[in-house]
């Protein structure tokens, strides 16, 4: 009975885990391709993501500043030092969206 | 139905091999529809264990005493509340618990990342299937749920006694839950290691399964800290028990990765930290199975032997010698973007934060340890008792108090001295003024910790509420919003951080109430007879009668106490001692109902300011001589005579009793530990809960990929399943 029943599930995974398996074969070169992509697209992720943080981080710099919490000295360095960074991360950003033949638009 | 559960299991363990050969085939090849095929067996494992679980179950509430497992832990008279939460007392049913649960969050955290981490998500999926494949195996090979019995018994065990309580009944899973969703970013940060992808990408995909974890694992541990309070009758919510503490660590080393993640998303820095404390909170995890389930160290929540303790030691070995050594071959890759300027910065203090809590979790290691370390060194096995823990936990526990008050005070990058004296004033002068006021108006200063304590938790709350009443005054100057509007706007507008904050609230709330009620607590044992009273701090308790409860499950023994203050009565409290029937038939037919396993269930008057407490231990040696002679009288009479024998006994025995024992405690400011526990889940839950604009880009992002497949994209021309 147990091995019956272990049949009848083997086959059910077995379909389900070779639905990808049985598309048709990818060409390697495309395949290859497809790959690099999605490498771009997710090096493309995370400078988005690292943008985000830092326009998240002057915010909160204007926002320490208004609290007290920052000198305007300590704002000034700091907001230039993340504003630098944000500028080299939007340059990545463009260098990244044209090799993926996107606009490079990242502000 | 064990045929089914077996043959899922067994299946399921073959899915785990395939997902792990698959993931590192289709990682190592690039090959996309390897690691898609490896995604869907963990699917296919997810619903394989689904049926494990759901045969177990239905085996539990259908008094299927073929299971051995439901026959050793349940009864046809076992509520069904308790038949649904048996499962877990056992260890094959917990194990089986581990592996549910880490279908689960494996499908999750792989369906959310199924269109990013392409790199990273095939080794973590290889990492979290070896994990199944080991507590599959486990199952399969050591300790199946699934063992059928033959002949088939009528009747089962029943449940432990201890464990038949709402909070003990859903503390497993919780601190399961916690510690298998550990996996999660502890299996991303191993794959970001090999692939050498350091980025903030795995900690953005898995944060929230590291929040949601911690909460589990903190809500675990106030259940089990409640259960201890109220069941186990020795009048304290936390004893410093080795499964307590076990829990309790990875806790700690949880919340210190939490607190590091934000430094490196922000910053860039703390990277080698990060990816260590991730591992040594999954090391943790597994340390605390380990505890529970192999019973090396005395324990009053060990339940039973074990024969898994040997397979988990090696497993812990592994995970904790190949993170080490894949984290030393990727030092170079983990070189921080930048180096903390100044002591007065919020990173800086984040720093500190995470070695407090580093340090106490070195010390609850050590001392929770100590019996196996002293005999290994000097042969004789040696504990550490609760005030060893108290007099190195402490002056850690202050300390962080302090510093969680700075924390949101200081900005990321550098203060001047001015500026941090400014931010400091309103805090330190309040702080300064309540250690005095306390001092000179209170008794508070004769514990010299609990005096900083309280202090420094007043310079937290000023902290926060200047943080909180800042965002509400900003909001509104750009809104006009009134003022709780405007704080509920700009609370709702950052989750994360004011969610945080709620957090810091409830702990500081939590560790003032820990600090009272163990500092100033008055503990009195009174031998009393009914007509008798007794005096406990300011509160008269007098025992008025017994009054016997039997039922089919036990009998239980309450026990009456006036309780007065000032000369007027305030109420009445029941201290119970409940009396479970072993099966050991050397007890008698009459004996075996007084001389199983007994539970205390605690008299509770809770107030804002304390918790008066009882437990009762009545001294049945009275009813020793009827209990002799109803043994030998009714050996072979049938089960109502017998019932009917008992309860006269039992009967007896309340109209006359003899002085009892009661434990009496006044317990300062216990209550706000439970509060405090709920406003530091609610604030993690507030922190984890999506915002409407992260709905939003999700809403985009699944558009996007839309209207990329309908345009024919000829970039994945395989598709994705």
């Amino acid at each position: 009975m147990t091995y019956a029943i272990a049949a009848i599930l083997l086959v059910c995974l077995v379909a389900l885990v070779t639905i990808p398996l049985r598309r048709e074969q990818e060409d390697p070169a495309a395949a290859k391709a497809a790959f690099d992509r999605e490498e771009l697209r997710a090096e493309l992720a995370e400078l988005e993501a690292r943008k985000a943080a830092r326009y998240r981080e002057i915010r909160d710099a204007e926002g320490d500043r208004a609290a007290g919490k920052l000198d305007d000295a300590d704002f000034e360095r700091l907001d230039g030092e993340l504003r630098r960074e944000a500028a080299e991360v939007l340059k990545e950003i463009d260098r990244v969206r044209s090799q993926l033949g996107l606009s490079a638009k990242s502000g | 139905m064990t045929s089914l559960g077996t043959a899922a299991l067994a299946v399921g363990f073959l899915t785990t091999l395939y997902a792990i050969g698959a993931a590192i085939y289709g990682a190592v090849r690039r090959e996309r529809r390897w690691v898609d095929s490896s995604r869907l067996a963990v699917y296919g494992f997810m619903g394989l264990m689904v049926i494990c679980f759901l045969v177990l179950e239905v085996a539990f509430l259908s008094n299927d005493f073929a299971f051995q497992t439901v026959a050793e832990h349940s009864s046809t008279t076992t509520p069904i509340f308790y038949k649904m939460t048996a499962m877990w007392s056992s260890q094959e049913g917990s194990l089986l618990l581990w592996a549910f649960v880490l279908s689960i969050g494996s499908s999750a955290v792989l369906y959310l990342t199924r269109d990013s981490q392409r790199q990273v998500a095939p080794w973590a999926t290889a990492v979290l299937m070896v994990l199944a494949a080991f507590f599959c195996g486990l199952m399969l090979f050591s300790v199946s749920p699934f063992v059928r019995l033959d002949p088939v018994p009528v009747e089962g065990a029943g449940l432990t006694p201890l464990l038949r309580n709402p909070y003990m009944a859903m503390h497993p899973p919780m601190i399961y839950s916690g510690y298998v969703l550990f996996s999660i970013p502890f299996a991303f940060a191993i794959g970001a290691l090999i692939t050498r992808r350091l980025d903030t990408t795995w900690i953005r995909s898995t944060r929230r399964f590291a929040l949601v974890a911690w909460i589990f694992l903190g809500i675990g541990l106030l259940l089990g800290a409640r259960w201890s309070y109220e069941e186990l009758g020795w009048g304290g919510y936390w004893g410093w028990d080795p499964v307590e503490n076990a829990a309790l660590m990875p806790w700690l080393l949880g919340t210190a990765f939490l607190h590091g993640i934000q430094v490196q998303e922000r910053r860039g820095m703390l990277k080698i930290w990060n990816t260590g404390l991730i591992t040594a909170t999954f090391v943790f995890c597994l340390i605390g199975t380990f505890l529970v389930r192999s019973g090396v160290l005395q324990s009053i929540h060990a339940f039973g032997a074990s024969t898994v303790g040997g397979p988990l030691l090696v497993l812990i070995g592994i995970t904790s010698l190949g993170s080490t050594l894949l984290i030393w071959s990727r030092r170079k890759d983990l070189q921080p973007e930048r180096r903390i300027s100044s002591p007065l910065s919020r990173e800086a203090i984040f720093l500190i934060n995470n070695l407090l809590l580093v340090g106490l979790t070195a010390v609850i290691f050590w001392g929770t340890f100590f019996p196996l370390i002293s005999e290994a060194v000097t042969g004789v096995s040696s504990s550490l008792a609760a005030p060893w823990f108290a007099d190195y936990v402490a002056p850690l526990g202050v300390l962080l108090v302090l510093f969680t008050g700075i924390g949101p005070l200081f900005a990321w990058g550098q203060l001047s001295g001015s500026a941090a004296l400014r931010v400091l004033a309103w805090p330190v002068a309040l702080s300064s003024l309540t250690v005095i006021s306390l001092a000179i108006f209170t008794d508070v200063s004769s514990s010299p910790w609990a005096l900083f304590l309280f202090g420094f938790a007043a310079f937290t709350f000023v902290a926060l509420a200047q943080e909180f009443a800042r965002a509400a005054i900003t909001r509104r100057a750009l809104t006009g919003e009134s003022m709780p509007v405007a704080l509920g706007s700009a609370m709702a507008r950052n989750r994360r951080r004011y969610g945080g904050y709620t957090a810091h609230f409830g702990i500081v709330v939590l560790l003032i109430a820990v600090t009272a009620s163990s500092s100033f607590q008055t503990k009195e044992d009174l031998r009393l007879a009914p007509g008798q009273s007794g005096k406990v701090d300011d509160y008269t308790l007098s025992y008025e009668k017994l009054v016997v409860d039997p039922n089919n499950e036990r009998i239980a023994f309450n026990a009456r106490l006036a309780v007065s203050k000032d000369g007027e009565r305030i109420g009445t409290l029941t201290p119970a001692r409940q009396y479970y029937p072993t099966q050991d038939p050397s007890a008698g037919p009459i004996g075996r109902y007084f001389e199983g396993e007994a539970t205390s269930e605690v008299g509770l008057r809770t107030s804002g300011t304390g918790d008066l407490w009882t437990a009762f231990q009545p001294d049945l040696a009275p009813i020793e001589e009827d209990v002799e002679a109803g043994n030998k009288a009714l050996a072979d009479a049938g089960p109502v005579a017998q019932g009917i024998a008992i309860v006269a006994i039992a009967d007896a025995y309340a109209a006359d009793p003899p002085a009892a024992t009661f434990r009496v405690i006044w317990d300062p400011l216990v209550i706000w530990v439970w509060i405090g526990g709920i406003f530091v889940m609610g604030g993690a839950l507030f922190a984890v809960w999506p915002t409407s604009s992260s709905r939003q880009r999700a809403e985009v992002a699944k558009a996007a990929k839309a209207a990329r497949e309908a345009s024919g994209s000829t970039a994945n021309p395989g598709g994705r399943s």
